[in-house]
């Protein structure tokens, strides 16, 4: 096996062109290395991005935060624009493993390994983010709804592109997004559940409301029903307890020996989804309070 | 497949060659004989192997010794000047922060990289700097306490 450090996302996919599908990004390689370890693959090259040059900024931009594919949990958890503008994906990023495993594990990385339980792509998921994901070809721009093929499957072929971006909206007044995670341990633990909600609330009532929910399907599940029956009201207790029991409607979670059982999530989620809703709703009202 | 790999490691210059699936632990230990840091897991789950890379606290079991080209490490075996120990060091022996020792190289340094970046961190700081780090032994309050008492030795050295 060969060890390559790219110096660009560029240099990167045209690494990977000539490997001719034998080869693998590796960004911060806290899941691939444990998976190359246990014999899930066997690349004869690895590209090694953490140092590409264009990929490791978090760059505001007028539309977006730009996050680059090399950016890791660290740089985004402690970056001034994501706490300010993507609070969720601040405390999303904060909470993955410990800070050795954050000081190199990318956001790319946590979208791009699908796993279920991804705390990164859950808030991603409810910002409403796109990733951009360079190949031979050039680029194609995927909402994360579509970066999921199947369990533990991306849309992303690692042996052919990465995420060179990762588009956050920029955060409007009236806006505002909160994640909340139950689990075991404050460090070194898999969430037994994450829940992110974002919404748009003007004139009082929500405009628009995204509640990304995992691990209960297919990397985070966007609770359709319950964000729907937002639309048009306000934020107020029993609105929110709702449609905290509306995201019932599009959750499956599995049964899981050590983070609980299905019975146990399904009775769990509407209290981390109605706590979501109220972080949201408090941060709302602080805008507010500090804008008179 | 070997590769030349170059780096600092404790302010020293190091080339040599390396297969191209080592991790940086084998490395340090097993070529370079600082076998101070510790191999606990093996899986980033305990933090008795961590270093700090480039500034930075990481687990050096998952690290590939190749990500390290031409970056500076800092070992536990860099901590001491001499026969003098780091305020750290001599923090943890004071404090009784130290008993089996297996965790305390990789606490050191999770520490260490903390206060190089974070000169007077709160309580929480600490916390979520070690949390990383398991002790079996201490139940961390001594760990705590030695990291704060630290804080001052070097907040009265640099004064």
């Amino acid at each position: 096996m060969k060890y390559v450090m790219a110096n660009s996302g560029a240099d990167a996919v045209d690494i990977l062109r000539r490997a001719n599908g034998d080869g693998r990004v590796i960004a911060g390689g806290t899941d691939l290395v444990l998976d190359i370890a246990g014999g899930k693959y066997a690349p004869s090259v690895l590209v090694d991005i953490s140092a590409a040059g264009d990929m490791r900024e978090i760059v505001p931009r007028e539309q977006c935060i730009a996050i680059g594919g090399s950016v890791t949990h660290s740089q985004a958890a402690r970056s001034e624009v994501i706490l300010r503008e993507a609070p969720a994906l601040a405390e999303a990023c904060a909470a993955v493993g410990s800070l050795q495993i954050r000081n190199v594990a990318t956001l790319a990385g946590n979208v791009v390994n699908a796993q279920p339980a991804a705390d990164a792509a859950v808030a991603l998921s409810a910002l409403g983010a796109t990733c951009v994901v360079a190949g031979e070809e050039g680029d194609r721009i995927l909402p994360m709804e579509r970066m999921y093929e199947g369990f533990g499957k991306s849309a992303v072929d690692s042996a052919r592109e990465l995420v060179r971006e990762i588009r956050v909206p920029r955060r409007k007044k009236g806006e505002a997004s909160a994640f909340i995670r139950l689990e075991m341990r404050k460090a070194l633990a898999l969430p037994m559940l994450n829940v992110a909600a974002a919404a748009r609330v003007e004139d009082g009532v929500v405009v628009w409301a995204r509640i990304s929910m995992a691990p209960v399907g297919v990397g985070p599940v966007r609770a359709v029903a319950a964000e729907e029956g937002l639309v048009g009201f306000s934020l107020e207790e029993e609105v929110i307890l709702r449609a905290a029991e509306k995201a019932l409607e599009q959750a499956n979670p599995r049964s899981n020996p050590l983070r609980g059982t299905r019975a146990y999530r399904m009775q769990v989620l509407p209290v981390l989804v109605a706590r979501a809703l109220r972080a949201v709703r408090t941060q709302l009202e602080k805008e507010e309070e500090e804008t008179r | 497949m070997n590769q030349e790999l170059t780096l600092t490691v404790n302010g020293e210059e190091h080339t040599l060659a390396v297969e191209s699936g080592e991790m940086l632990l084998d490395v340090l230990r097993g070529r370079l004989h600082l076998t101070g840091t510790k191999k606990g897991c093996g899986e980033g789950e305990c933090g008795a192997c961590t270093i700090i890379l480039n500034g930075k606290a990481v687990n050096s079991c998952m690290i590939p010794a190749l990500k390290a080209q031409g970056g500076r490490v800092e070992t536990v075996e860099g901590l001491a000047d001499g026969e003098k120990l780091h305020p750290l060091q001599q923090a943890f022996v004071e404090e009784g922060a130290i008993q089996c020792g297996f965790c305390t190289p990789g606490i050191l340094m999770s520490a260490k990289a903390l206060l190089d970046e974070t000169p007077a961190p709160d309580s929480e700081q600490i916390r979520e700097a070690i949390s990383g780090n398991v002790c079996r032994c201490t139940g961390y309050v001594k760990v705590e306490q030695a990291i704060q008492k630290a804080v001052k030795m070097l907040g009265e050295e640099n004064s």
